[in-house]
C-alpha cells in the first residue's frame, strides 16, 4: 500500500481552504501551517501562465528527513506516510534542513511538526481534511499501489509532475497539469 | 514565497487545542481526539449542531463540531446543501475565528463625556435599550417615525427590519443593492422581467461556454458557483474572461481579454453586432420570445469590432472569434451578470447589454444558461399590520432612480445630510453588520451624514470603523451562538437550512432577535413579537411546513422537490409569457423608455486617468469577506494585508520595488491613511492598479488588522451615480504613488 495525493492544478483556485481546514482539524496553532498555497506565474503581459498548487509534505518514498533524524522520531508509517513521533523528537532540526520542500516546522511546543495525511482520519477510512474540504475537488487521496483506485487511474490518465524530482526523493504528491 | 517561511508568533487561543496534550503516541493521540468527538461515544462530545454560515452572503449550510471540552472545534459543510454540496470555502471553515476573536464587542456601550472628552462607558442592556427607545420616541414625536433608518447586511436584518417597520419606517437598506448587485437586477428585470437573484441562477454546471466580465470567480469565493466553475474548466468548457487583470479565472480561460478598463460597453455592443450581422444569434428563440429586435439591429449597426478595437484595445479578430465561440455553445452559454457591478454609473445599461447578449444566444431558461430557481415558502409570524408609512427615502430624490427596486443605502445616507430642499432628513440610524465607513463610497459624505444624526446605534460582533461613531453599541453574539431566521434557498431545488447555537454566548452579547424583541417591548410594540423564545418561533414556522425544530436539528437542511418540471422552462421553446410590459424578452426595454431612460444601451466614454495616475481597481480575496473578516484570527493568518498590484513597466518608471511600502493618493488629493506594499506583477495592465478590498482598518481595537494594508474605500471619493437605480459607480477613481504619508498624519 502506498498512500498518495493527486492535486489538480487546473481545478485549484488557490483559495487556501485546505490550509485553514488543516489548521482547525489538527489544532495547528495560528501562525503555523502544514500545507500552503503556491502561485507560480510565467510570461509577460499579456501572454501569461499561472499554476496554482496546494503544497505539503510529499511523503517521499525515499525520505531524506527520515534518514537525517538522529532519534528515529521521523519514521515511515503505514502506507508510506512519513510521520514524526513528537515525544521522541529532540527539536534538532536536522530533518528541516534535509527536506527539499520546506514542509516541516518547529511546533511552539518544541517538536517538529508536518502533514500526517490526517492519518487519524485515514485509519477510519476518511480522506485527509484538506481533500474533503476542497470546494473545487482539486485533491484526490488514495492508494497508488491499487491500480483500481481513483488516484491510480487519474494519475495514469493525466499529465502530471512531482516537485523537485531531481532531489531523488520519490515524492508521493502528484500535480496534475 | 510559501506562507510557512514567514510564520508569525504563536497566539494561543483558549479552547482550541488538543495539540498540547502529551500522550505516548501522537497517532493514538489524534485518533483519540477524533473518537471523542464522534458519535461512537455517548455524551455531549458527540454533538454536532447545524448552522449556516454568516461569514458571507452565500449562506452555506454546515455542521459545527465540538472537541472533547465541548468547545467549538471545526465547521464542515452539509452534504445535502445545494449552496456548498458538503464543502465549505476557506471563510466558512475559518468561521470559528469569528467566535474566538478576542477583539469582539463584549458589552453594551454608551457614548458619554468625561472631562471634556468623549468616551464610551459600559452599560447594562436595559440602560442601552432605554436610551435607544427614548431617542426613537423623540424622533417619532418630533419628525415622524420615517426619520429612522436601518442599514443591515446579514441575518439580523429580518428582525431589526421588522422592528423598524412596526415602529413606522420602511427605510431599510442593504448596501448589497446600491453598492453591489442592484444594476444587474434592474438590467435583467428590464429585459426578462426577472432578476438574477442570489445564489445566481446561472447553470454553470451544464454550460459549455462561460463569459466573465470583471467577475473574478475563484477570488470571489461564491462557493457553489466556484465549484461549478472548476467543474466546467475540468470538462474542457470554454471560459472567456474580460478583465484588466490576469485573475485566477483568467488563468483558467481559453481567452483572456485584457480590456482597457471602463470600456466594457463597447465590447458588449461589438459582440451583439457580430452575433446579429454574422447571423449567429438564436433566430427561432428570438423570433418567438423577443421584442424590439429590429430596433436593436439598427442600433448596433455601426458598433463593429473595428470600432470597438480603438476603444477597448481588444483586436477585432479576437472579438469576432469569442462571439463565435459563444454562438457555437448556444444555448449552453452564460454571459455572467457578475455580482459587484457598480462601476462607472452606466452600469444598469451595461447589464442590459449583458442581458441582451444572453437573449440573443437563447440562454435564458435553457440548460447550461439560466435556470428557473425554486423557492419554498416559509410562513410568516402573525402580527398586527405595520403602521402606514407616509414617506420614505424616495422623497429626497424626486424624479430620480425610478427603476430602483429596493432602498438605497447610499440614498439613506444622502437623505441624512441636511439639505434645504429635503424636508425628510433622516435623524436616526441603526447599523447592523455593515461597516458603512468602508462600505459606502465618499467617506466625507458619510461622516457629514453621521454628524447630522440624533442617534447612531451600531449592532455588530466586532469593533469596526463605524462603531467609533456610535452613540450606542450593542454587541451581537456571533452566528455560532444563536438561532436565526431559516435560510430559505432559491436554487435548482428549493431548500431551507437551520442555524442553532453551537455554544453558549460568550461575553455580554445578544442576538438580533433578542435585541429586536426587547427594544420592541420598550417601544410598546409587544404585539409584534408574539413568541417568547426564538426556538418556539422557529418550531411554529417549521411545523407549518411539515417539519419541526427537532427534525431540523438532526438534518440541518431540508429540500423541497420542485412542484413542476420547470427547471429550464424554455427548453423545447413552449409558449411563454415573461413578466415584462410586452410579455416578451425586451431587447428594447419599454419600461426604460416610459421612465425616460435609454431603452437600448449605448457606449459612453468615461474619464481616463491623468498622467502619472492609474485607475484604482479593487476586488476580493478568497479568504476574506469585505472588511469584516480581516481581523478573524484564522483568516487573518491566511492573508493579513493587501498589496497594490503594479505593472513592471510602471514600477520601473517610478522606481518601485516589490514589497516596498508606499502611500496612494487619489485625484482629489486624498492620501491613504496607512501604507501598502507594492506587488510588481505582469498580471495587471499598465494603466491600472489593483488591491483587495477590506484592509486598512483605522480602528485600533482591531489588534490584528489595524493599520495593515490600505483601504480602497478611503480613496473612492468620486462616485458616478447610476441614473436608473442610484447605484454608486466606484471605478472612476485614479491614484498615484507617494513615498511619504500625508502631512497631517503623524508617522
Amino acid at each position: 500500500m502506498r498512500y498518495a495525493m493527486a492535486i489538480d492544478t487546473k481545478r485549484c483556485v488557490g483559495c487556501s481552504d485546505c490550509v485553514v481546514a488543516c489548521q482547525t482539524e489538527n489544532n495547528i496553532p495560528i501562525g503555523y501551517c502544514r500545507d500552503w498555497i503556491v502561485e507560480s506565474m510565467s510570461g509577460t503581459y499579456p501572454e501569461l501562465q499561472l499554476e496554482i498548487r496546494s503544497e505539503r509534505c510529499n511523503h517521499c518514498s525515499d525520505a531524506p528527513c527520515v534518514r537525517a533524524c538522529p532519534t528515529q522520531a521521523s519514521h515511515v508509517g503505514k502506507g508510506g506516510i512519513v510521520l514524526v513521533e513528537e515525544t521522541e523528537c529532540i527539536g534538532c532540526k536536522a530533518c528541516i534542513a534535509s527536506c527539499p520542500y520546506d514542509a516541516r516546522f518547529v511546533h511552539p511546543e518544541g517538536y517538529v511538526d508536518k502533514c500526517t495525511f490526517c492519518i487519524h482520519r485515514v485509519e477510519k477510512g476518511q480522506n485527509p481534511a484538506c481533500v474533503d474540504v476542497c470546494p473545487t475537488h482539486a485533491m484526490i487521496f488514495g492508494d497508488m499501489d491499487d491500480p483500481n483506485s481513483d488516484i491510480a487511474k487519474l494519475v495514469a490518465r493525466r499529465k502530471w509532475k512531482t516537485l523537485i524530482p531531481e532531489a531523488g526523493t520519490k515524492p508521493n504528491i502528484y500535480y496534475l497539469l | 514565497m510559501s506562507k510557512h517561511l514567514n510564520r508569525r508568533e504563536f497566539i494561543r487561543l483558549a479552547g482550541l487545542g488538543t495539540a498540547g496534550l502529551t500522550v505516548a503516541n501522537p497517532i493514538l493521540d489524534w485518533a483519540k481526539g477524533e473518537i471523542l468527538t464522534r458519535d461512537t461515544l455517548p455524551g455531549m462530545y458527540s454533538k454536532r449542531t447545524p448552522t449556516y454560515c454568516e461569514v458571507c452572503f452565500w449562506k452555506c449550510a454546515g455542521w459545527v463540531h465540538h472537541n472533547e471540552d465541548g468547545k467549538i472545534w471545526k465547521i464542515t459543510g452539509n452534504e445535502e446543501d445545494p449552496h456548498c454540496n458538503g464543502r465549505f470555502c476557506p471563510r466558512g471553515t475559518g468561521g470559528v475565528g469569528m467566535y474566538y476573536d478576542e477583539d469582539r464587542l463584549k458589552t453594551p456601550l454608551i457614548r458619554t463625556e468625561e472631562r471634556g472628552k468623549q468616551v464610551f462607558r459600559e452599560a447594562s442592556w436595559d440602560e442601552a435599550f432605554t436610551y435607544i427607545a427614548e431617542k426613537m420616541a423623540m424622533i417619532k414625536e418630533k419628525w415622524g417615525p420615517e426619520c429612522m433608518a436601518l442599514f443591515t447586511h446579514g441575518s439580523g436584518g429580518s428582525y431589526l427590519g421588522h422592528l423598524l417597520k412596526a415602529y413606522g419606517s420602511d427605510n431599510v437598506a442593504a448596501p448589497s443593492y446600491a453598492q453591489c448587485r442592484g444594476p444587474r437586477e434592474v438590467g435583467f428585470i428590464g429585459t426578462f422581467g426577472e432578476g438574477v437573484g442570489s445564489p445566481e441562477r446561472t447553470d454553470i454546471r451544464d454550460s459549455r461556454c462561460l463569459v466573465l466580465i470583471g467577475s473574478h470567480i475563484g477570488e470571489n469565493m461564491h462557493n457553489g458557483q466556484v465549484q461549478e466553475f472548476s467543474e466546467l474548466v475540468d470538462k474542457g468548457g470554454t471560459v472567456i474572461t474580460v478583465d484588466p487583470r490576469f485573475s485566477t479565472a483568467a488563468s483558467k480561460s481559453k481567452y483572456w481579454l485584457p480590456i482597457k478598463p471602463a470600456t466594457d460597453m463597447a465590447l458588449l455592443l461589438a459582440w451583439i453586432h457580430v452575433l446579429i450581422y454574422e447571423d449567429r444569434y438564436d433566430k427561432t428563440y428570438v423570433e418567438k420570445y423577443a421584442y424590439g429586435f429590429d430596433e436593436l439591429k439598427a442600433h448596433v449597426k455601426d458598433f463593429t469590432p473595428e470600432w470597438a478595437y480603438g476603444i477597448t484595445t481588444i483586436k477585432p479578430h479576437v472579438i469576432r472569434e469569442t462571439a463565435r465561440e459563444m454562438a457555437n455553445a448556444s444555448p449552453a452559454v452564460i454571459i455572467h451578470p457578475g455580482r459587484h457591478v457598480t462601476w462607472y454609473g452606466d452600469d444598469t445599461q451595461r447589464l442590459r447589454a449583458v442581458a441582451i447578449l444572453n437573449a440573443l444566444l437563447g440562454s435564458w431558461g435553457r440548460r447550461g444558461g439560466f435556470y428557473n430557481p425554486a423557492k419554498p415558502t416559509v410562513p410568516k409570524v402573525k402580527h398586527p399590520p405595520y403602521p402606514e408609512v407616509k414617506r420614505n427615502w424616495r422623497e429626497a430624490f424626486p424624479d430620480k432612480f425610478k427603476l430602483a427596486g429596493l432602498a438605497l443605502a447610499s440614498g439613506l445616507c444622502d437623505a441624512t445630510v441636511p439639505n434645504v430642499e429635503r424636508d425628510c432628513a433622516i435623524k436616526g440610524w441603526i447599523v447592523n453588520g455593515t461597516n458603512l465607513i468602508h462600505t459606502l463610497p465618499n467617506q466625507k459624505n458619510t461622516l457629514e451624514a453621521i454628524q447630522a444624526l440624533e442617534m447612531l446605534v451600531v449592532i455588530d460582533t466586532m469593533p469596526m470603523e463605524i462603531t467609533g461613531y456610535a452613540d450606542v453599541i450593542l454587541p451581537e453574539c456571533t452566528y455560532l451562538e444563536r438561532y436565526d431566521d431559516l435560510r430559505v434557498s432559491a436554487h435548482r431545488e428549493g431548500s431551507i437550512a437551520l442555524r442553532v447555537p453551537a455554544a453558549e454566548k460568550q461575553y455580554n452579547t445578544k442576538s438580533a432577535w433578542e435585541m429586536a424583541r426587547e427594544l420592541g417591548i420598550k417601544l410598546d410594540l409587544k404585539d409584534y413579537f408574539p413568541f417568547k423564545t426564538q426556538a418556539e418561533e422557529l418550531d411554529w414556522q417549521l411545523k407549518q411546513m411539515g417539519s419541526s425544530l427537532a427534525e431540523m436539528e438532526k438534518i440541518g437542511v431540508k429540500k423541497f422537490p420542485r412542484p413542476y418540471n420547470d427547471l429550464y422552462p424554455l427548453e423545447g421553446l413552449p409558449d411563454y409569457e415573461f413578466w415584462t410590459n410586452t410579455g416578451k424578452i425586451e431587447l428594447y426595454a419599454t419600461q426604460f423608455a416610459l421612465e425616460g431612460y435609454n431603452p437600448l444601451p449605448s457606449y459612453k466614454a468615461h474619464e481616463e486617468p491623468p498622467y502619472g495616475f492609474y485607475r484604482l481597481i479593487y476586488g476580493r480575496a478568497p479568504m476574506h469577506t469585505f472588511s469584516r473578516t480581516t481581523n478573524n484570527p484564522n483568516l487573518n493568518d491566511l492573508m493579513d494585508e493587501n498589496t497594490v498590484w503594479v505593472n513592471p513597466k510602471v514600477a520601473k518608471e517610478w522606481g518601485l520595488k516589490n514589497g516596498q511600502a508606499i502611500w496612494l493618493e487619489n485625484q482629489d488629493g486624498v492620501v491613504s491613511s496607512s501604507s501598502i506594499k507594492v506587488r510588481v506583477t505582469e498580471r495587471i495592465r499598465f494603466d491600472s492598479v489593483y488591491m483587495v478590498h477590506g484592509f486598512g482598518h483605522t480602528n485600533k481595537k482591531l489588534t490584528r488588522s489595524y493599520n495593515r494594508g490600505a483601504s480602497d474605500s478611503e480613496l473612492i471619493t468620486r462616485v458616478h451615480v447610476d441614473p436608473e437605480m442610484g447605484g454608486t459607480g466606484m471605478r472612476g477613481n485614479f491614484v498615484t504613488f507617494r513615498f511619504e504619508p500625508a502631512e497631517e498624519v503623524e508617522a
